[in-house]
């Protein structure tokens, strides 16, 4: 029986305050086991919450950037359970009315476009750490992360594809980034992702029953996990079992899903509204006020750089899948850099080093003026596209200018013919052979002359010279 | 929802006679509340909160937290600055 998959995605995004949720300890990632804790995170009596404004405006801008209706009446409810992470026995979350229903956005799959509808975004506080490692008998808790803001966005299920799920982390987590609201790194957690995923047989209407998968931290395990996972349910269904809804956690290094065994056994969240939290109330003014705020987002980011820059559709892709690359693109570009040239700079060069040192471009010393320069001494013939290469990665290094570089290193471009005749005769005195079997038809060893040319020169020939006195030569 | 359930959701560990005792109290207040479903609040909001009173935030402003020791203070087991805790997961 041919079977679809039906796949539902939760993400959860780590705001980017500065402070927690309801107090105003620290939110920072990394520091020292619980010393961002105060009584109002961990649970103390008698104290009272109080809502950070900026994270009710993160995820209104989030939702505004993913055409979501925004809520004039939200609020807060405890969701009960007991866990070592969780300290007040109950998480602060959103439950009928969350801030954010009914949205979208759109991926490319398959050059095809497709809308992923969303059910909701709402508005939490993180758990703390719980660490497993370090002990046989015990687990040891950090509470740094608890009651720190965290978004949920909960997706139609609309998508059918490993792939697909793929692809909306992938544009979810560009939106979040381009916003500013989430760092979006999936390794630390701060972009953490759930899949509910269930099979039907191909034109079936109702759902089949559906698993959890948890513990997907990159792009590559959404897509290996679900694979797996829809795999096991079909070969189940085939083999004439049934599924159980259960809760399964990816399990990287075996490559498959495992059951969660879960201690706890009574599952009942008692939701109700937090008495110790107020309703919040977006009215229109707010919302514009945060609309007028919000960026220009990669989809009409790349949708410009095609038409107004003429780049090719790979490139624009590339440029702005983040917000920081395409800024600094087009800022190289508003300098005077011709828009495709420095697209290959940046794909090529740029890329490369930037991904050996695992570093942002942000981070970089090399800034669009230092490109732009570059292809001044270009075009300006002060310097070969080969030795350009040199240049690039001296600047890149040392965030010294081109003009800088060149001077220092002796790297201009020598024209001078009667300077280049000398290395075309030595090259050419000591080849008699490769002269022969060139006019005997090689033409290949042309390449071979210049490169030995461009050694004794240093790569500084002028390349057309060069060609111009050896065809001289060579009588050809 | 029977008593067992109530008594693990709020981790009590009750024996049979109090489960008895509980199960008879626990049914009596139910009983009580239910007397509010005799009202008609068709028209009426559900209320959460009784004060007129809403949006009240704070500005995203850091304020010192506790030293660890400190917030540590009322844990039984600890190591180092992490809560100790009996092993969560198998």
């Amino acid at each position: 029986m041919q079977y679809e998959a039906v796949i539902g995605l939760e993400i959860h995004a780590q705001l980017m305050t500065e402070s927690k949720m309801f107090c105003g300890c620290s939110a920072k990632f990394g520091s020292e086991p619980n010393t961002q804790t105060c009584p109002v995170c961990i649970g103390m009596p008698g104290v009272l919450p109080v809502m950070n404004r900026k994270a009710i405006e993160y995820v209104i801008k989030t939702g505004l950037a993913v055409n979501c209706d925004i809520a004039p009446h939200s609020r807060f409810a405890r969701k009960n359970y007991f866990y070592p992470d969780l300290p007040k026995g109950y998480q602060i979350s959103q439950y009928e009315l969350p801030i954010c229903e009914r949205g979208f956005v759109e991926i490319i799959v398959n050059s095809e476009k497709k809308k992923i509808g969303l059910t909701r975004i709402h508005l939490e506080e993180d758990a703390g750490k719980n660490i497993h490692e370090g002990a046989e008998d015990y687990s040891f808790v950090d509470l740094n992360r608890a009651g720190t803001p965290l978004m949920e966005i909960v997706s139609e299920p609309d998508i059918r594809t490993p792939q697909e799920a793929a692809e909306y982390v992938k544009k979810l987590r560009a939106i979040v980034r381009y916003l500013g609201v989430c760092d979006g790194n999936m390794e630390q957690g701060s972009l953490r992702c759930d899949a509910n995923v269930s099979v039907r047989p191909t034109g079936q209407k109702e759902f089949g029953t559906r698993t959890e998968i948890k513990n997907m931290n990159s792009f590559k395990y959404i897509e290996k996990a679900l694979e797996y996972e829809i795999k096991r349910q079909v070969k189940l269904l085939n083999d004439g079992g049934r599924i159980i809804q259960e809760t399964r956690l990816w399990n990287t290094n075996k490559g498959i899903t495992e059951s969660m065994r879960s201690k706890e056994k009574a599952h009942d969240y008692r939701y109700f509204p937090d008495p110790d939290l107020v309703p919040v109330e977006v009215n229109d003014k707010w919302i514009e006020e945060i609309r007028s705020q919000l960026v220009e987002l990669s989809d009409s980011i790349r949708q410009r750089f095609v038409s107004q820059y003429g780049l090719p559709v790979q490139d624009a892709d590339l440029l702005t899948s983040e917000r920081s690359i395409a800024e600094w693109f087009e800022e190289a570009v508003k300098l005077g850099g011709e828009p495709k040239t420095v697209s290959n700079w940046m794909m090529g060069e740029f890329m490369r080093l930037l991904n050996e040192e695992g570093k942002q471009i942000e981070e970089s010393s090399l800034k669009p003026e230092h490109i732009v320069g570059l292809l001044m001494l270009i075009d300006k013939n002060v310097i070969s596209g080969k030795i350009a290469k040199t240049v690039f990665e001296e600047m890149y290094k040392t965030g010294n200018a081109a003009d800088v570089i060149v001077k220092e290193k002796g790297l201009v471009q020598v024209s001078d013919e009667s300077e280049i005749e000398k290395a075309v005769d030595e090259v050419l005195a000591n080849s008699p052979d490769e002269i022969e079997r060139f006019k005997a038809g090689d033409a290949k060893l042309m390449g071979f002359f210049v490169g030995q040319i461009m050694k004794i020169t240093k790569g500084k020939a002028n390349p057309k010279v060069v060609n111009e006195l050896l065809r001289k030569k060579l009588i050809i | 929802m029977n008593i067992d359930d109530v008594s693990l959701l709020s981790r009590l560990k009750l024996s049979d006679t109090e489960k008895e005792l509980f199960a008879g109290q626990l049914s009596k207040i139910i009983e009580y509340t239910e007397k509010l479903n005799e009202l008609d609040t068709s028209g009426v909001e559900p209320t959460a909160h009784i004060l007129p009173m809403n949006n009240v935030f704070r500005e995203d402003k850091l304020r010192n937290s506790l030293p660890p020791d400190k917030a540590l203070n009322n844990a039984p087991d600890r190591e180092g600055f992490f809560y100790k805790v009996p092993k969560i997961i198998e």
